[in-house]
């Protein structure tokens, strides 16, 4: 006793399938003001990163002649108290905060997946792995770092050279002290995970626990893995940038938005543009940034979806 | 739920000792000489003696063990003593800054009222704005209050402090002319006059505060509403005839505070610890500017006490707000 499908669900059936990413992607574009801060957000990349090729300008060129411009043709953004050109900095500073952001995003992302797959999926470490955690949730992070990154400066400079060096040592600072939330939510994604049938049929046919990790568990915690990356960069560039802020980031010729920030202060009255430039582009790459979490978040939340 | 408390109370001791040693340690590494500021004409064997003389002379372990022993007996009872007029004050040894040469509970002491004022206050007044919002803009989704309160909120979440400081000295003090640029600590409240100066010193960098506390605890007063809206219980207070007002503002307002009142607990430690920017842009000489200057200094065993404090605080809101979960929630029961 076989119905005759109508002829419209017969072509719903007939749908030739569809790649998963192309329904995050559906349900991505209807969350406006994700869609905007995506815009936003490869803007701010294509202008700190495209940007130098078209505006050829050395920003660490001191023409003292030329110091405390307002805005003009040859320099678009004016130039700071050496003659510098702000347009030239303004870049350099982007390409530096953004490169920190996506580093410690990837490095803090990377250290908790880790643990939180080995603490959710081997009960043996869990108890112990979870205790480091809280115990990392309860450090004060801030002046943690502030002391990291007074202590270990000068040894890194001299190692891998100034700028390398304080790259390398903000960039593990943030990691390390950041890696905490995302662990928790993997850990208990895993948790949930382990205990599912193909998990199980898996393990019946003698798969190894690290095939069934990468091959049934990691695709499975993805999504929420992607939204806390997104935000882990909107939290790095501000951490970044409040390091760079009190002085204590890199060095003062090389120029970050946080920077950036912290000299135009010092002329907020005469030259307010100096401070405010820098800080607009920060809040809106971080703004961008969560708008596009807020947005993944949605789009890859399957309950959501398709709605 | 006694029991409970007990051992998280016993298991917090292990968990901030070995927080201590980490801090310790990490600053034993630092490369700051407490007497690189003194003049090199002094000889070699005295400047030996001025270091034993810090309690630089011993191993790293009896200098842990010392500053442990006093950090946890001498320094509490001299607080205790100064608070409440009793005899117990331990005579002898206390943990010094290096800066000052003063007992660094005594320092602390000062700092605290400017950053329990402000940055204190800002809480306060984050809280009290964020409830209503979050509130009204989940019983009314997608309405234009709630998108421009989402909107706001996602701003302020999103702008860093050292950003919106500036840009409100610039409006208020520098164009406006409203309000002072530096915070004035001498400041002595005594009549009107000059509580209205305090009022006008303390109005920017508490909004900037506010703007933030309340952007944050909104957006998840705001989704925790949204969760409970749509609950059945909600449906049969309704279907009960219950006037709208009692079922938003009873039934549901006071499930939804359960998680909202645990992050803001959580949240209490960095009033005192996430203000160092706002205190530093605003030269409020509180706490948070303390640990800055002593970073700059390394000022080490002032920074280790603080660190240690911020420690504890975070450690006993966790507790706290654990607690409070099981008190309002019934349904939660960790025995």
């Amino acid at each position: 006793m076989t119905d005759t499908p109508a002829p419209e669900t017969a072509a719903a059936a007939f749908r030739p399938p569809r790649n998963h990413w192309w329904d995050v992607w559906d349900q991505f574009k209807t969350h406006k003001g994700a869609l905007v801060g995506m815009i936003v957000f490869v803007a701010i990349v294509l202008f700190c990163f495209l940007g130098p090729w078209l505006w050829i300008h050395d920003a660490t060129y001191i023409n003292i002649r030329e110091r405390n411009q307002g805005f003009s043709w040859t320099h678009p953004l004016g130039t700071d108290q050496l003659g510098r050109d702000m347009l030239a900095r303004m870049m350099k500073g982007g390409q530096v905060s953004l490169a920190v952001g996506m580093a410690a995003m990837v490095l803090s992302v990377l250290l908790g997946t880790l643990i939180g797959v080995v603490a959710g999926y081997f009960r043996r470490i869990d108890g112990l792995m979870m205790r480091m955690t809280d115990l990392f949730l309860a450090l004060p992070l801030l002046p943690l770092l502030l002391v990291m990154s007074m202590l270990f400066r000068q040894r890194l400079s001299s190692m891998f050279g100034v700028e390398l060096g304080m790259f390398i040592l903000i960039v593990t600072a943030i990691g390390v002290t950041s890696w905490m939330q995302t662990a928790r939510i993997v850990r208990g994604d895993v948790l949930a995970l382990k205990e599912r049938e193909y998990v199980l049929a898996a393990r019946s046919i003698g798969t190894p626990p690290r095939r069934v990790i990468s091959r049934h568990v990691l695709p499975n915690v993805l999504s929420p893995v992607m939204v806390s990356a997104t935000l882990m960069i909107a939290t790095a560039i501000i951490t970044e940038s409040a390091l760079s802020f009190l002085g204590l980031g890199f060095p003062p010729d090389f120029p970050t938005w946080g920077r950036l920030v912290s000299d135009g202060i010092d002329y907020l009255q005469q030259y307010p543009s100096r401070a405010i430039l820098p800080g607009l582009f920060i809040s809106l790459t971080v703004l961008s940034v969560n708008y596009v979490g807020d947005g993944l978040r949605d789009a890859l939340d399957p309950r959501i979806r398709g709605r | 739920m006694f029991n409970y408390t007990l051992r998280r109370l016993l298991l917090a001791i292990p968990t901030l000792l070995f927080i201590s040693l980490v801090i310790f340690l990490l600053l034993e590494l630092s490369p700051g000489d407490p007497l690189s500021d003194m003049p090199l004409s002094i000889p070699p064997e005295v400047r030996q003696e001025m270091r034993i003389a810090l309690g630089l002379g011993e191993a790293w372990y009896i200098r842990f063990y010392k500053w442990l022993y006093l950090f946890t007996i001498v320094e509490p009872s001299h607080v205790i003593a100064g608070f409440t007029g009793l005899d117990i004050a331990i005579e002898g040894q206390r943990i010094l800054s290096w800066q000052t040469r003063s007992p660094v509970s005594d320092i602390i002491i000062q700092r605290m009222p400017q950053t329990l004022w402000v940055v204190g206050l800002a809480y306060l007044f984050g809280v009290l704005l964020a409830v209503p919002i979050g509130v009204y803009s989940a019983y009314r989704q997608y309405s234009w209050f709630d998108q421009t309160g989402s909107f706001i909120s996602m701003v302020g979440f999103s702008l860093p402090t050292f950003f919106t400081g500036p840009l409100l000295i610039l409006i208020f003090a520098v164009w406006l002319g409203w309000f002072p640029i530096i915070y004035d600590t001498t400041l002595n409240v005594t009549n009107w006059e000059t509580f209205w100066k305090q009022v006008r010193q303390m109005a920017m960098p508490v909004f900037v505060l506010t703007l933030f506390n309340a952007a944050q605890i909104s957006r998840y007063m705001r989704a925790s509403m949204l969760d409970n809206m749509t609950q059945d219980y909600v449906r049969t207070a309704r279907a009960k005839g219950m006037t709208e007002r009692i079922v938003v503002l009873v039934h549901v307002l006071r499930n939804s505070l359960i998680p909202v009142v645990t992050v803001i607990a959580l949240g209490i430690p960095t009033v005192f610890t996430g203000a160092i920017i706002t205190e530093q842009i605003f030269r409020v000489n509180g706490l948070g500017q303390l640990l800055i200057t002593a970073i700059y200094a390394s000022d080490i065993p002032m920074v280790l006490t603080l660190s240690v404090v911020f420690a504890i605080l975070i450690v006993l809101f966790n507790l706290i707000a654990d607690l409070l979960y099981a008190i309002l929630d019934p349904r939660i029961r960790y025995d």
